[in-house]
């Protein structure tokens, strides 16, 4: 879906993406990932020509960025940024409708999809299409904000650390919808962050990022279990890797079938960590394990956990 | 705000049309040009001069707000200063012996001296845009020209409207001065009565070009009122 080939930007001398490479297949959820300075961000704005390249090439869907209009490229690329920076003279709906009505989109078609989105997001339209984005809370402007970027039906979502600016709360709320939203769109999603937990929690794959190079580009589970460096090591596990794989395998993949444990079952689509915090909090080395309509299918004990 | 500028708006009217029907209890009233007619000549020229440096003050603003003009932003608000900081009765003996006398160099000196909060307030409120909000309208996919048309204009202008109301009401007092040239101008009055020594005809002049503009002035007021209300 996006072929980036040996891409480097320099500012001022400064190299901040140096000869980086990197394909990301359709229907992922590629997570750019590095602190700051890591040249994520640059990546990202690369890709809908908000950045011009200093070198390479980069390919969306097949076609070089560089031979198409850039405002054209951008009506095809969602775009969704940390300061949401939502119109402000404008109401929800007309925000949302941006990249339709650019597209020439008939009206009625218009409405729909404002309506479409919002119900899409949990925002009754009746509610929410007449507000000003001043009316609406932090959580809900980054939701019509990425609704925004989804309007035009975009083959591909760029999001630069669309939730950094929100409470942890709300944030969890957020990531939560854009894992249901991309489960069920199955849109190609660049999401840059610098937080290694929410990057675990969403990628299919993750970039990390060293001084605009490719630290590793692998699933969550093989960069915590697998670092190909030091700097991965210390950046996605600082301590805590061996938590943070729990946090990744479900229940349902160490459990014993048959069986039985006292108290309350834990459900087999919950985490490893999730199980592991049931355990400690009911001083039990042994838990029942549910399915999603709650039968007890089995039992995972602590060394289940740990297991290799 | 809104009661007071209807009764003033009133109070002016009646005070242009019926100021002559006075004379039967308070002479002497000015009868050599009728109010009116000064009044539509003063508003003409104010009207002219004020178009023109809106027009001209939006055009610079968007210029030196652009990468191309960067660089003169510094240049256009130092001319604009210096028209502001040079005195209009100093342009009008200036200009008269170019353009000679009359409405015209009124005009001149009426843009001139009005450019400045134009300038100044919409460079300010273009530069109040927040850069996310730019970086959104490019990366949805405006082009420059939707951007300026849709989303920084539109945030402009209340802050860029407060400039146009103090520029136009400046300009309705020192109009006046354009009767030293032969502009016909509600100060027409105040002059020929300092002339002749008829302190009633001052007042006369001087009460209407107040009158005037207070009642402009406070239409811009409900016009930025209701600009605002809607781009927060």
């Amino acid at each position: 879906m996006i072929a980036i080939e040996h891409v480097s930007k320099a500012y001022g001398g400064r190299k901040v993406v140096d000869d980086l490479s990197l394909e990301v297949a359709e229907g992922a959820l590629c997570v750019l990932l590095g602190p700051s300075g890591c040249g994520k961000s640059t990546t990202l704005r690369m890709i809908n020509r908000m950045v011009p390249l200093d070198a390479g090439t980069i390919r969306v869907g097949g076609d070089d960025i560089a031979a198409l209009a850039p405002e054209a490229l951008r009506r095809r690329i969602g775009y969704a940024i940390q300061s949401v920076g939502l119109f402000p003279h404008w109401r929800v709906a007309d925000n949302i409708a941006t990249v339709p009505r650019l597209l020439g989109w008939p009206r009625r078609r218009v409405e729909a999809r404002v309506d479409e989105l919002l119900d899409l997001f949990r925002l009754d339209p009746a509610q929410y299409r007449g507000k000003y984005p001043h009316q609406l809370s932090g959580g809900e402007q980054q939701r019509v904000g990425v609704a925004r970027a989804l309007a035009g039906d975009p083959e591909l979502l760029l999001m630069d650390e669309p939730f950094a600016a929100v409470d942890p709360v709300t944030r969890e709320a957020l990531q939560g919808e854009l894992l249901r939203i991309h489960r069920a769109t199955r849109k190609t999603i660049v999401f840059v962050t610098h937080d290694i937990e929410e990057a675990l929690r969403l990628a299919s794959t993750i970039a990390i990022l060293e001084g605009g190079r490719l630290a590793q580009f692998a699933p969550p589970l093989d960069l915590l279990q697998r670092p190909a460096s030091d700097f991965v090591r210390q950046f996605v596990g600082g301590g805590g890797a061996g938590l943070r794989v729990l946090s990744l395998c479900r229940v349902a993949e160490r459990m014993r079938p048959g069986g039985t444990a006292p108290g309350e079952p834990i459900a087999a689509e919950r985490s490893l960590r999730d199980a592991l915090e049931a355990m400690a909090a009911r001083h039990a080395d042994v838990l029942a394990v549910a399915d999603a309509g709650g039968a007890v299918i089995g039992t995972i004990a602590l060394a289940d956990l740990v297991r290799e | 705000m809104k009661t007071a500028a209807l009764w003033l708006g009133l109070l002016f009217a009646a005070l242009l049309l019926g100021m002559p029907r006075l004379a039967a209890v308070a002479p002497p009233v000015y009868s050599r040009t009728s109010f009116l007619a000064l009044f539509l000549s003063h508003a003409a020229m104010v009207g002219a001069a004020s178009i023109a440096a809106v027009a001209a003050g939006i055009a610079l603003a968007v210029f030196v707000t652009r990468p191309a003009g960067r660089d003169f932003r510094g240049i256009v608000l130092a001319l604009a200063t210096i028209g502001q900081t040079f005195p209009p009765a100093a342009v009008l003996a200036l200009a008269v012996p170019a353009i000679g006398f009359g409405p015209r160099p009124t005009v001149v000196a009426l843009f001139l001296y009005g450019l400045l909060p134009i300038v100044g307030t919409a460079i300010a409120g273009l530069e109040t845009v927040p850069e996310a909000v730019r970086d959104a309208a490019a990366g949805l996919g405006m082009s420059p020209g939707q951007i300026l048309r849709r989303v920084e204009l539109p945030l402009a202008a209340p802050v860029a409207l407060a400039g146009i109301r103090v520029s136009v009401t400046i300009a309705i007092g020192t109009a006046t001065i354009g009767s030293t040239v032969g502009a016909l101008t509600l100060g027409t009055p105040i002059l020929d009565g300092l002339a002749a020594n008829k302190l009633p005809f001052v007042v006369q002049g001087a009460v209407l070009v107040a009158l005037f503009a207070i009642v402009t002035d406070l239409g811009f007021a409900r016009l930025e009122a209701r600009l605002r209300r809607d781009t927060r």
